[in-house]
């Protein structure tokens, strides 16, 4: 990535990973996102239960520590007789890979987008922003509604959905950056030498936008798992009898008089993985972006 | 100024545009045939050819989009699948139901959140702020959905504080004037009707109002750390200025620059978190509506509803931007 001004400097990487070891709020995030990561990955080994299996005279259990509740079933059971404990840990599988796929899908857009927005400039900068723009007139969440709505409800079209909303977050951070480093001295250099565009872009200016780029990356994943599991309790995301954090809420409705804990775990979940994906945020927005800092 | 807004309005009108054809090509992008998607599967073959000749679903796509739009222009969003009303009528019911809503909840977090964040940026690092900082980062993460049913759980079932949904109890007669419930109790005198709708309204409107309180309390509380580090807030207090007068005249004038604009950010969030709160509460808005609309199936409604509620976002987002550029004359000027 070209010659540093100034040969004395450390690259700023190693000094923007210090920072993070001292931010208390990015490890706590750390912590917490690498538990629900490692529940997510031994799912099998760590569910007592099978997580769509009904057991008929188990319906309804209380948890552990009820009176009548049992070591048998620690969360309680559902009106199915489906163990909570277990499903909560398989929706970790489900509310991550939404995350990822659907954060994956709007970084990859994003960043092309806002490369040839801002390398190229004019008219395809115009058309990009504009549609951009037009993406960013519905307000939060209705998109992705009105798309899974016309697309079918499953939990495929609710990633894809969430995924295209979140494309102009990426899109304009990374036109902005690269905007910003194509008037610098190496990218003129670069193209004296007569170095290919896509390798400007790709090797010489993205590395530089990294930074705003993994804090957005760690921000979105937390509103992905908020949204999906909106869409799933509105029945537009994951399908029954998918272990899905919001669907378990959405049918735990009818009872919530009878049986509250079947609603209040999964939402418990769904509250600390998000909060784990924004502490991290957080912590990584004070070490490598202090420009965003708020 | 007025050139400012003009061009603002210039701005906004592209906008709009992309709006209606995201929500057009959306209708097309489906598969299957669009008339029998608007229609529904117990539609005639008679009806079906009537609304083909009526949307003009023969022609090539782009004067269909004419089409489209010049009856949009004329307030024509179709009839619903269902209930065989005008789909703008219905929008017209509705939306009161929302804004009033959205309104009470914006009312809370600007009041909540600015409080807690003036607080916490006065009393840095003590006990009061990391408390209500903690605070702040669970509302921001907190799932509304499943906070709306738990405040349902404790504050009506449990300890029968609240009406469980609905925006007025059925024993109460109110005339309806607006539709905005709360505002005619008030204009009609209605004391008993204005003490049930208000106590109707106070669960949806804290549950709506969750991550907009958390957002505007940490935009503030930087903000004012911001401003407070600033030499003329020394000289003020130099000058022996009490603290609340240092604060609320010198320093809160100020923060509030950015403060507005989160603020206005935060009718996006409203309104895509009315659909979730209102679905909860059984508040019969826009939302809600919405909502009955996909379970449905009815596209006639999601495509109104839809172009509604953006177009509506869009509109704020131009008022809102107005509004700041009168806080901050610096921006007009640019």
């Amino acid at each position: 990535m070209g010659n540093p001004k100034n040969p004395y400097d450390r690259h700023p990487f190693f000094e923007q990973i210090g920072q993070l070891w001292r931010n208390k709020t990015a490890i706590i995030g750390l912590v917490i996102i690498t538990i629900f990561f490692l529940v997510a990955i031994f799912a099998p080994l760590l569910s007592p239960h099978d997580p769509v299996e009904t057991s008929l005279y188990d319906q309804l259990k209380p948890p552990v520590w009820h009176e009548t509740g049992t070591w048998k079933n620690i969360l309680g059971t559902d009106e199915l007789g489906r163990d909570t404990l277990s499903r909560i840990i398989y929706g970790a599988r489900v509310s991550l890979t939404v995350a990822v796929v659907s954060v994956g899908i709007a970084f990859t857009l994003g960043t092309l987008l806002g490369c040839i927005s801002g390398y190229y400039k004019g008219f395809w900068d115009s058309l990009i922003m504009r549609i951009m723009d037009m993406i960013l007139a519905f307000p939060y969440l209705l998109l992705a509604i009105v798309v899974v709505a016309y697309l079918g409800p499953s939990l495929e079209n609710a990633m894809m959905a969430i995924g295209i909303t979140y494309v102009p977050r990426f899109a304009r951070i990374v036109r902005g950056s690269v905007l910003e480093e194509c008037e610098k001295d190496y990218v003129m250099a670069a193209r004296a030498v007569g170095a290919r565009d896509w390798r400007i872009i790709f090797i010489g200016i993205l590395p530089n936008c990294l930074g705003p780029l993994i804090v957005q990356t760690t921000l979105s994943m937390a509103s992905a798992i908020l949204d999906a599991a909106a869409l799933s309790f509105l029945g537009l995301g994951a399908q029954p009898p998918t272990p899905e954090w919001g669907g378990m809420i959405a049918r735990s409705r009818a009872l919530i008089l009878r049986a509250s804990w079947v609603m209040t775990f999964p939402g418990i979940a769904i509250l600390m993985a998000v909060l784990g994906f924004n502490l991290l945020g957080d912590g990584l927005r004070d070490a490598l972006d202090p420009r965003l800092r708020d | 100024m007025l050139a400012y807004i003009l061009r603002r309005i210039m701005i906004m009108i592209p906008t709009l545009l992309g709006v209606t054809v995201i929500v057009f090509l959306m209708l097309h992008a489906t598969p299957g045939d669009p008339a029998e998607l608007l229609l529904g599967e117990r539609a005639t073959t008679e009806s079906l050819e009537q609304l083909r000749e009526h949307l003009g679903l023969n022609k090539p796509l782009h004067v269909q989009y004419g089409l489209f739009l010049s009856r949009l222009l004329k307030g024509d969003l179709g009839e619903t699948i269902w209930t065989r009303q005008k789909v703008w009528t219905e929008v017209k019911q509705r939306f009161p139901a929302t804004i009033e809503l959205s309104l009470v909840a914006l009312f809370i977090s600007c009041f909540a959140g600015m409080i807690l964040g003036i607080i916490s940026a006065t009393k840095q690092y003590s006990l009061f702020d990391y408390a209500s900082m903690i605070g702040a980062l669970a509302g921001v993460s907190m799932p509304i959905f499943w906070l709306g049913l738990v405040f349902m759980l404790i504050f009506s079932l449990n300890l029968g504080w609240l009406p469980l949904s609905g925006r007025l109890s059925i024993s109460v007669d109110l005339e309806v004037i607006t539709n905005f419930y709360i505002l005619d109790a008030i204009l009609t005198g209605n004391w008993p009707a204005f003490k049930d709708a208000v106590w109707h309204i106070i669960m949806p409107a804290v549950t709506l109002s969750t991550i907009p309180t958390a957002i505007v309390a940490r935009m503030t509380r930087s903000a004012m750390l911001d401003v407070l580090r600033q030499d003329y807030i020394k000289t003020a207090k130099a000058k022996g200025l009490s603290q609340l007068k240092v604060i609320f005249k010198h320093a809160l004038r100020n923060a509030m620059i950015p403060v507005v604009t989160t603020i206005g950010l935060q009718f996006g969030v409203l309104l895509g978190g009315a659909i979730l709160t209102e679905t909860i509460f059984a508040w019969p808005g826009v939302g809600k509506w919405m909502y009955d609309a996909v379970m449905q199936r009815d596209y006639m409604v999601i495509q109104g509803g839809t172009l509604f509620i953006a177009g509506l976002f869009v509109v704020i987002n131009l008022l809102v931007d107005l509004l700041y550029a009168v806080i901050n004359p610096r921006i007009s000027i640019q």
